[in-house]
């Protein structure tokens, strides 16, 4: 597997007036890899993102794309990277076709390479029907696999998608992820965000996990699940004014590792579920607290986002749904 | 020499070639954007070109004829009278409004598209003047083809209608420049337009396009002076109703005025521009 540095991002900090959006994140992608931000609404993934593609400049630290440097060498680097905003970036009055022509033109194709290039693209994103209708009679879907279409027109290095399936329907959501998996199959390196995670688990071959515009975690999904430890048994408790005692009474049990308080319940992370389990329920017992429902499980990505940031990414995704 | 050179299919380019040839795809292609824009809103199309002079001259201009007295304004109608403010007034209209497109653009993330590309920073906002300027230009000789069916001839002749749209061109400038400052300055488009409003008809009324000066109670009169508009609108009149002999002294006085004008606009322009984009 090649393991050649992309992007180099190293103590990269940016404060808005006095919000500090991002705060010291180093990382790196590697070339050929789909590598995710995954952090709740406000946790400083489109700030990020932002700098990379040289559009903000940062407050401090520095980002490196292929060596260049996002402020010194913005020119270049614009000319080796694709840009997909979070925002539905789309003329209403311009058809399909003519969204890419004017991109063609601003990144200074010849007229031969973009008569090519377009059709092709055009194409592979599915628009070949509707490239004719201006952008306005398009459905959700479709503009944003022309927003990807966008991205993908000057051949890029390096593709940035910004939230790439924000409020999208379930097949949209499927087919969006097929193209990206096939831009990294044909060697291109993805730089996405989501705040979806199972998105992030199944589409990313990488995450940093971030909260509040520091990094949390990082790794690819299956090294964060393995490296949580223990597996997670989740309690749902009938009289949620006995969740505390019942915590406090877990807590020292024995093979428990750690316990996460919900509204609702507990998440106990175990070592051994044959001997915890068992405690467990003996403690429920002793507090005659009722349990309405026990769940059993290997960690998921979402134990992970607990565990590092202390809360669930849920917690604010319906505000982030009818944005 | 040859190492300075850059070779595009096969062919080799003066990198000031190479510059000029680049710099002109990425203006041609944003302007068009904007004139199909333009084009794909055939209403507003529509009344863009045709309300000015609707609304301004033919009510007006006969709405007023009776009422205005013509020891005052000095002209044969007061139609005649009102060409040169609704030249200047259509100058100003299309100026303010010119960057509202921009504003739309920033608010909906297809400016950042655009800056994410390889295009020199200018590109987007020589684009847009561009445009401005030549919507302007055509409304202008549409409201001078205008008056002339109601008998409105610029005694000037051509050059002076040329003349005419240079200054257009002048003012427009400065108030494209303010107005593309606000669209990336502004935190939401509801600011935009109330300053709009706020700004465009004082602008009008403390001008000469309606009344002139002389015939304006004194602080109104005091305060129009300083109002560029007058400026222009003093320039555009002579040019109209009298000759060059009475207008060109007027003509040198705007260019000096404009040219001011243009260059505070500008230098706002270009900093609320490096806010925005960086
Ligand atoms: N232009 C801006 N001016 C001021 N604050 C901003 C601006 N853009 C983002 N922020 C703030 O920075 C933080 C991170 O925002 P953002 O990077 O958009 O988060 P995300 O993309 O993860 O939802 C938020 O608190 C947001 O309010
Ligand atoms: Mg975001």
């Amino acid at each position: 597997m090649s393991r050649a540095v992309a992007i180099e991002v190293s103590h990269l900090g940016k404060t808005y007036d006095k919000i500090q959006a991002v705060d010291d994140l180093s990382f790196q992608v590697f070339t050929g890899e789909i590598f995710g931000l995954l952090g709740p609404n406000g946790a400083g993934k489109s700030t990020t993102l932002r700098i990379l593609i040289t559009l903000l400049h940062p407050t401090s630290g520095s980002a490196k794309i292929f060596g260049l440097d996002s402020v010194k060498d913005a020119d270049r680097v614009r000319q080796t990277i694709g840009y997909v905003p979070q925002e539905r970036a789309i003329d209403r009055f311009l058809t399909g076709r003519e969204h890419l022509e004017l991109l063609a033109d601003l990144y200074h194709l010849s007229s031969e390479a973009a008569s090519t290039r377009i059709p092709h693209l055009l194409k592979l994103v599915e628009l070949e029907q509707h490239a004719d209708r201006p952008a306005k009679t398009y459905s959700g879907g479709m503009k944003r696999k022309l927003d990807i279409a966008c991205g993908l027109l000057p051949d890029p290095k390096i593709l940035f998608l910004d939230e790439p399936t924000l409020g999208l329907d379930v097949q949209s959501r499927l087919r969006i992820w097929d193209h990206v998996r096939d831009m990294r199959d044909r060697g291109i390196t993805v730089v996405m965000t989501t705040n979806y995670l199972d998105e992030a688990d199944r589409l990313c071959d990488r995450i940093a996990i971030i909260d509040s515009g520091r990094i949390k975690a990082l790794g690819s999904p299956t090294e964060l699940k393995v490296g949580l430890g223990g597996d997670v048994v989740s309690l749902t408790v009938g009289e949620h004014d006995r969740v505390d005692a019942l915590a406090a009474a877990v807590k020292n049990l024995p093979a428990i590792r750690a316990v996460m308080i919900k509204p609702n319940g507990l998440d106990i992370r175990v070592d051994s579920p044959e001997k915890a389990l068992p405690a467990i329920l003996e403690a429920a017992n002793r507090l005659t607290c009722q349990l309405e429902f026990i769940d059993y499980h290997r960690p998921r990505l979402d134990d992970v986002f607990i565990a590092h940031t202390g809360r669930s990414i849920k917690d604010d995704q319906p505000k982030e749904d009818d944005q | 020499m040859t190492s300075r050179r850059k070779t595009i299919n096969n062919e080799y380019w003066d990198p000031t070639e190479i510059f000029m040839k680049e710099y002109w795809q990425e203006i041609r292609a944003l302007t068009m954007r904007w004139i199909r824009r333009l084009s794909r809103e055939k209403f507003s199309m529509l009344f863009t070109l045709v309300q000015p002079m609707l609304f301004w001259l033919i009510f007006f201009g006969n709405l007023f004829q009776r009422a205005a007295d013509m020891q005052v304004t000095q002209a044969s109608s007061y139609i005649s009278f009102l060409t040169a403010g609704v030249v200047v007034m259509t100058v100003l209209n299309n100026g303010l409004a010119g960057g509202v497109d921009l504003l739309f653009d920033k608010e909906n993330g297809f400016l950042e598209r655009l800056m994410s590309t390889p295009i020199h920073r200018s590109s987007v906002i020589l684009s847009r003047f561009i445009f401005v300027m030549t919507l302007t230009s055509m409304q202008v000789l549409v409201i001078l083809a205008v008056a002339w069916l109601f008998g409105v001839q610029p005694v000037t002749g051509l050059l002076g209608v040329a003349t005419i749209l240079f200054i257009g061109m002048l003012f427009g400038v400065g108030l494209t420049a303010i107005s593309m400052a606000m669209a990336f300055s502004v935190k939401s488009h509801g600011d935009f337009f109330s300053v709009l409003g706020f700004l465009s008809l004082p602008m009008i009324f403390l001008s000469s396009a309606l009344v002139p000066l002389s015939a304006m109670p004194g602080w109104m009169g005091f305060l129009a002076q300083f109002n560029p508009m007058t400026w222009a609108i003093d320039a555009v009149r002579p040019l109209i109703l009298q000759g060059w002999t009475e207008a060109l002294p007027h003509v040198g006085m705007v260019i000096v005025v404009m040219v001011m004008f243009d260059a505070l606009c500008l230098y706002g322009g270009a900093r609320a521009f490096r806010r925005a984009i960086g």
